[in-house]
């Protein structure tokens, strides 16, 4: 796994040296607020409705066990027990106090994390398939490409004042687990006739006007990566508008001067970035790439993890639900659902985070992934330890089987901490939860995923999740509009509304009509939501939601 | 005919701690909503928020909530100050917890 060069502490511990006096100047007064705040939000600081609120990142969702203790340390030192995983591959807290925040990021540093750049107009928190090196469907590990560039962007100094905030996401696999499409810049490990290459695509992004991505080039070799990437941004950098906030992010521009012209500017930028690299980055590459060297993977027998699937319905409901294969023979990847039937979507305990880290030192090659389904991975474990891991995990209440099921939501913080919001989306996710829990049909139902947010921001995905809650603020009531149809992968959708939002209280009721509507109408279990929305289209649904007369206009329009 | 203005309470966040506080009458900030003076005329209320403004290491983002007067004290009027004044439904924290 990468660890931290000389050059990455020295520069994370003088950052943080400078950020403990800047807090000291702005608690003596030195400091205003206005001075103050791009500071603490340059080192992840954000205050919220109750409290100030420290996001870290975990780049490409990769961390160890001494990391995730260190984590655990963390919630339990200066938080209130707890840390909430975000859709960002990041872990939120909550709760901490101005004076402690320096202390925090020197106990991260400790484990070489850090909350830079998780906030500003930089180039965030780079993400990657959680399954990166793990999954048997991958051309190749996409974590080396987001190492790579999370060092180039990281202070790079042409881009500390972009336009807007910047997201780049990779994949290795043809099946997109990171929602590229999603992204400013995603980027897709190919193989063309033997060769290793990526697929560009440019200007996705989710908030208030939301746009799935356009492939800008289908091969970009391997050796002009960076360039490349780095001629999109400085064409960005200086086509984007200033002027107005909400159309600033690439996806505007790209909107805007159409993706042709886009490429044609990126060519001609990139005939000059090309001659520039000179090809340090590829030894970079190389010694990064080595650094992600795989596991030593065991040849063992799989008997027992046999006899226990046969034996015991509930280890084999929580397989059937949340392993996927391994590229190496006798191996799974196991997923740690942080969805409990009626808890908060993404949070863990301190107690549970110690108890992941010694899962993943125990038994995982000392690796824990975090998706972007808030949910915890480990992606290296042999089929005849999960007997055992199951056990643990179910003694401490992280054996929930229900991942990519009805109740496996993603929610932003919502109204419940975030100072945007315009409506709660936590509460919402818990009902729902509970509810399907309840009714006992959600294996029955199959792949459905609901993606919540608390305001048009779009933390919480919800343009793209098959059932989309958007939360809003009607005349000082919350209201809830419903989107279907969203898809946040390989073929990517945006939903589309329903029709007019409904109150808090009929959220529930929203939801299992349109679960119903869906049984009725789907050719076989084998039909997923999603596929039957598209066969059928939004008429039937709107007739379980709004009554017959509803249902014959959409489909007469 | 103008408007009727709606009553007000001074509010901010806590520099150090980071929690919701109000602007008391004898100028304290306080952590309970029912301790917070309500401001029933324009122009004071303006005046109040500039004097809090000014109190830049104590406290951030200092605005003025609108807010029913009732017995109890100031009452909100919209659920975003409700949640300020209570914490969050997920986990008995914030205030609530405060007693
Ligand atoms: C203090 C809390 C937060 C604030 C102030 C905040 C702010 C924002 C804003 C303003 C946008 C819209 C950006 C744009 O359209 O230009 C946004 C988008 C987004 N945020 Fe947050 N956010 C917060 C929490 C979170 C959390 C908890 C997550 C992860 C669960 C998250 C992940 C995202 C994602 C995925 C998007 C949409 C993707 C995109 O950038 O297009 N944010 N956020
Ligand atoms: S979607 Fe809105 S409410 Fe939710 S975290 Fe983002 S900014 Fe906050």
């Amino acid at each position: 796994m990468y660890s931290y060069t000389e050059f990455d502490t020295a520069f994370v511990a003088e950052r943080n040296r400078q950020f403990r006096q800047q807090v000291e100047r702005r608690i003596s007064g030195a400091l205003t607020e206005d001075e103050f705040k791009p500071l603490r939000l340059m080192n992840g600081l954000y205050l919220q409705l109750h409290a100030y609120m420290l996001r870290v990142a975990i780049p490409y969702g990769t961390l160890n066990g001494a990391q995730m203790d260190q984590l655990a340390l963390l919630a339990e030192k200066w938080d209130k027990g707890y840390g909430h995983f975000t859709t960002r591959q990041n872990i939120q807290y909550n709760w901490p106090e101005l004076r402690d925040v320096p202390d925090m990021l020197d106990a991260l540093a400790e484990v070489g994390m850090h909350a830079i750049q998780t906030s500003g107009n930089t180039i965030r928190n780079v993400t990657a398939d959680h399954f990166a090196g793990a999954a048997a469907d991958e051309v190749a590990d996409p974590r080396p490409v987001a190492e790579l560039l999370r060092q180039w962007s990281t202070d790079h100094p042409e881009f500390q004042f972009l336009p807007r905030k910047f997201k780049i996401a990779v994949t290795g696999a043809e099946n997109d687990r990171a929602v590229i499409k999603a992204h400013d810049i995603g980027i897709q490990v190919v193989e063309h006739d033997g060769e290793i290459g990526y697929r560009v695509l440019v200007g996705g992004g989710l908030g208030r006007t939301p746009m799935i991505g356009k492939e800008l080039a289908p091969f970009v070799p391997q050796a002009d990566l960076l360039p490349y990437v780095e001629a999109v941004v400085s064409v960005w950098n200086l086509l984007g508008r200033r002027d107005n906030k909400y159309k600033a992010r690439i996806k505007i521009t790209v909107h805007e001067h159409g993706i042709d012209e886009i490429r044609e500017r990126v060519a001609a930028r990139f005939a000059e970035t090309k001659a520039a690299f000179g090809g340090v980055d590829l030894e970079l590459f190389e010694e990064i790439e080595a650094q992600f060297a795989p596991p030593a993977f065991r040849n063992a027998p799989t008997e027992a993890f046999d006899a226990a699937y046969e034996a015991d319905p509930v280890f084999r409901a929580w397989c059937d639900s949340n392993l996927t294969a391994h590229k190496a023979g006798g191996y799974a990847i196991a997923q740690i659902s942080l969805k409990a039937h009626g808890k908060t979507p993404g949070d863990a305990t301190a107690e549970q985070m110690r108890v992941m880290a010694d899962l993943a030192r125990r038994f995982g090659h000392d690796e824990l992934r975090i998706t972007h389904e808030q949910n915890v991975v480990l992606p290296h474990v042999h089929k005849s330890d999960l007997p055992e891991i199951h056990k643990i995990l179910k003694a401490h209440g992280l054996a929930t089987a229900n991942i990519g099921k009805i109740s496996d939501i993603i929610a932003c913080p919502g109204m419940d901490y975030c100072a945007l919001a315009t409506a709660r989306s936590i509460p919402i996710a818990q009902e729902i939860a509970t509810r399907f829990d309840e009714l006992k049909i959600e294996n029955e139902i199959g792949e459905l995923k609901i993606k919540i947010s608390g305001c048009i921001n779009a933390c919480g995905h919800h343009h793209v999740g098959h059932i989309g809650i958007l939360g809003l603020d009607r005349a000082g009531v919350e209201n809830y509009q419903i989107t279907l149809g969203g898809d946040a992968t390989e073929t990517a959708s945006l939903g589309e509304r329903t029709g007019p939002g409904f109150p808090a209280e009929e959220v529930v009721p929203a939801i299992e009509r349109i679960v119903d509507a869906y049984m009725q109408h789907r050719e076989g279990p084998g039909e997923s939501f999603l596929q039957t929305y598209r066969r059928i289209g939004m008429a039937p649904f709107k007739t379980a939601l709004y009554g017959e007369d509803a249902g014959k206009r959409q489909r007469a329009a | 005919m103008p408007k009727a203005f709606t009553p007000k309470v001074v509010t901010a966040n806590a520099l150090l701690e980071g929690d919701v506080i109000y602007l008391a009458a004898d100028d304290r900030w306080v952590r309970r909503l029912d301790e917070a003076e309500i401001i029933t005329d324009e122009a004071i209320a303006q005046l109040r928020l500039l004097d809090a403004q000014a109190r830049a290491s104590e406290a951030v983002g200092v605005y003025l909530a609108d807010m029913a007067p009732t017995e109890a004290g100031p009452q909100p009027t919209h659920f975003r100050e409700e949640f300020r004044a209570t914490g969050p439904s997920n986990y008995h924290h914030g205030k609530q917890a405060a007693g």
